[in-house]
């Protein structure tokens, strides 16, 4: 591995030393102009924050349709589009077509690409087709199709550069997640936490495709890129084979902890920063141990893979809490210290507020007060289960066994907040957080691995807390001191990537199809309107002519769209209100479509 | 949408394997009983419902299997996805030999419209293992014997269906 890096960055550096790093001062310099959107978050510090400002909190009620766009596809529509110069990229689920929209000239497509997949793969994909988007570097567009081939277009002419394969989908690998363009390289990572796939991230040449380094999330040191003496765990050495030890036998290798979320990037400590997701099965009686490291957060050296931090936050799952959520990356003051900061609003319910330099704790607060697995994390430097959750007994899927079925447990598998990603606005320096607010019955029972096929192991049911009506909340959050600044209850789960803006409105959707603005500061709603279909895609804003646009991918589907037709289930009927338990199929329909918002001119 | 996966299906099974698609749905009433699975007059697996809300082993233990392996596409309940159709409807034209022979190969209905793919179960222990349990529950969906939730009541584990689980789970 080290070898193979060593000569494919000796060969870059002969040929392309100038040229890779102009790409990559071209796309940190392209991130800092607001009048466009070059990487899937906005910027490398996953805050989704936008520096325009015409439309503000006093205008924005006039907001009207500009423009739509049909992707032709039905399917769930997570993620949006990319805008660099006068294009606009969108892409659409499986059959991952993306689109190159030219903003200058009436919208008109000047290219389209559309692979050739087996629709094999299509089964094998968790939870709806979803793709999650594209990225941009070096004059190219890279997609990872849902078949996890990793492709490079040409940006104009949406020709294939080059493609290589990141998994086997024969072995449930799948390709969901969107890429991240780091200096000389693009960095993608894998789905199948529920096909017992031993998940990773893995760095391409942006030039040739050639892998550089694959980073695993468990296994021997070698495959997960730590140092047993210098990557640390809450300020100490993790020590020798701190994955392997925590694993009964072999079950490492069918042992998840999947690469699925948003990627960060810290430019000057040259750290990427991603989570991992649940160990394989969700019957935790079947692995015992802490089973690192999935369910943790990694801070990578770009250039080599290489592991500075971890910080597992759910050691031996017992709910299916993924901890693949976004990173979002902050400079503010705690206790009159300027600091670092990487905050993350994990399934688990928690948000954590990290040092992203050291990976020192600092705050882990409930950000749904319905979060009832744990009484909270161990912040007790000297405690030996410092930075470990205290699981309460009567919602431990593993203490009380399999075939038990434990009721009420807060959140359900689809965690307090998903993969929709959170914004952070420096000005406000509060996080919009899109939330899930549900609670499940979890029955883990004994299951077996067949390479290729789900590897579950629970059954599960999910309704709104008890009492509440409400699947969903959208909350503004301090993450210096794990406080809730505000929440607006939202019927149903808010599955919509949060945009934030300079000018004091921060933008969602709703699954029922509602694009939403609400001010900044208070939450108050001051503009809604409804979409053709259910939104899990991310509210974008660029600038064109002058005029600063909102846009937004509908499209219901993915996880969320599982109670499309049903509604979520009442095991304890009469608790909560009717409202919650309606069906969103009174409300939407499927069918992909990109809305675009200006004010009048 | 329904109405076109119903079409679907009805060619796909005339043309791969030639099977009648049962236009009418078999009497779902248990007549007899074999080590605590019930059968309907044709001797297909069946559900049976006690006045008090007891459920038959398979009906509950279905459930189960479905809330693990099929209601990530297929829905709670039974009642379909974006995605996936709701097998509580499709259950009531859908004979059992239908159902093991879409469950074990899976079926494509790929068009420029939709792309949808069950896979094969077949050689997945942990649904084919399953196969009646599924069916019966399913069928007690489709006949609205139970409801939404998980059945409150069961019918203790017949110890027939614990050897068979046990041999092939390879125990």
């Amino acid at each position: 591995m080290r070898k193979v890096l060593f000569a494919t960055c000796f060969g870059a550096m002969a040929t392309f030393a100038a040229g890779a790093a102009t790409a990559n001062d071209e796309l940190n310099k392209m991130s800092q102009d607001p009048k466009g959107w070059v990487m899937p978050a906005g910027d490398y510090a996953n805050t989704r924050y936008s520096k325009l400002n015409q439309i503000t909190a006093a205008n924005v009620g006039k907001l009207q349709v500009a423009w739509t766009f049909s992707t032709g596809v039905l399917r769930g529509h997570e993620g949006g589009p990319l805008i660099v110069g006068n294009t606009m990229y969108v892409h659409t689920p499986f059959p991952n077509k993306v689109y190159a929209l030219d903003l200058s000239d009436e919208n008109k497509i000047v290219w389209k690409y559309e692979p050739k997949q087996d629709p094999n793969v299509i089964p094998v994909m968790c939870c709806d087709t979803v793709n999650r988007g594209v990225a941009y570097g070096d004059g190219k567009i890279f997609l990872h199709q849902a078949d996890t081939t990793l492709v490079a277009l040409d940006a104009k002419t949406g020709k294939v550069e080059w493609t290589t394969k990141n998994g086997d989908p024969s072995k449930g690998a799948t390709g969901t997640s969107a890429p991240l363009v780091v200096k000389d390289k693009v960095l993608i990572g894998i789905s199948g936490g529920e096909f017992g796939v031993q998940c990773h991230v893995t760095a391409y040449d942006l030039k040739s495709g050639k892998q550089v380094w694959r980073a695993f999330s468990e296994g021997p040191d070698d495959q997960i890129m730590v140092d047993p003496e210098k990557t640390t765990v809450l300020g100490k050495p993790v020590g020798k084979d701190s994955s392997l030890k925590t694993w009964q036998g072999d079950q490492w290798k069918i042992g998840g902890g999947c690469t699925w979320g948003w990627m960060a990037y810290d430019p000057g400590l040259n750290l990427v920063y991603y989570g991992s997701g649940n160990p394989s099965t969700w019957n935790p009686k079947q692995r015992p141990g802490d089973n690192k490291w999935s369910m943790t957060i990694f801070a990578r050296d770009a250039d080599t893979g290489q592991a500075k931090w971890v910080y597992q936050m759910t050691p031996h799952d017992e709910w299916d809490y993924d901890g693949v959520n976004e990173m979002i990356l902050s400079d503010q003051q705690v206790g009159g210290a300027a600091r670092k900061l990487l905050t993350h609003f994990d399934r688990n319910g928690l948000g954590y507020t990290l040092d992203r330099a050291t990976g020192e704790l600092l705050v882990a607060e409930k950000y749904d007060p319905k979060v009832n697995w744990t009484s909270g994390v161990d912040m007790d430097k000297n405690s030996p289960t410092y930075g470990r959750p205290k699981v309460l007994d009567q919602y431990s899927t593993d203490k009380q066994g399999e075939d038990h079925n434990n009721k009420g447990i807060c959140p359900a598998a689809l965690g307090s907040k998903d993969e929709q990603p959170a914004a952070y606005s420096p000005e406000t320096q509060l996080f919009y957080v899109p939330t899930n607010h549900v609670c499940m019955d979890y029955e883990p029972f004994k299951v077996s691995y067949t390479a290729g096929q789900p590897y579950v192991g629970a059954t599960l049911s999910m309704y709104p807390p008890p009492g509440e009506s409400n699947m969903g909340n959208f909350i503004a959050w301090d993450g210096k001191t794990g406080k809730i600044a505000w929440s607006n209850k939202e019927q149903f789960s808010v599955w919509s990537g949060a945009l934030a803006t300079a000018g004091g409105v921060v933008f969602y959707g709703t699954l029922e199809g509602y694009l939403k603005a609400v001010d900044a500061k208070t939450g108050k709603e001051l503009y809604k309107f409804k979409t053709p279909s259910g939104i899990i895609g991310n509210v974008t804003t660029y600038e064109q002519g002058g005029r600063q646009y909102v846009a937004v991918l509908s499209g219901v589907g993915g996880w969320a769209g599982i109670g499309l037709a049903a509604g979520l289930t009442d095991p304890t009927a009469g608790l909560g209100a009717v409202g919650g338990y309606a069906a969103l199929s009174n409300y939407t329909a499927l069918g992909g479509n990109l809305t675009v918002f200006a004010l009048p001119q | 949408m329904r109405k076109i996966w119903l079409v679907a299906a009805t060619m796909a099974l005339v043309a791969s394997a030639g099977t009648v698609f049962a236009d009418d749905a078999v009497d779902p009433t248990a007549v007899k009983s074999e080590d605590g699975k019930y059968l309907d007059k044709e001797g297909s697996p069946t559900f049976k419902v006690a006045s008090d809300g007891t459920v038959d082993w398979y009906t509950y233990s279905g459930y189960r299997r479905y809330h693990s392996e099929c209601h990530v596409c297929h829905g709670p309940d039974g009642m379909g996805s974006t995605y996936a159709p709701a097998l509580k409807d499709s259950l009531k034209t859908m004979s059992y030999p239908d159902f093991l022979g879409v469950v074990a190969s899976g079926r494509k209905n790929v068009s420029s419209s939709q792309e949808n793919v069950m896979p094969a179960f077949g050689d997945n222990p942990n649904v084919a293992c399953y196969m009646d349990d599924l069916y019966v529950y399913l069928r007690a969906r489709a006949n609205d014997a139970t409801g939404r939730v998980r059945p409150a009541k069961h019918e203790d584990k017949p110890p027939a269906a614990q050897q068979a689980e046990d041999s092939c789970m390879g125990k």
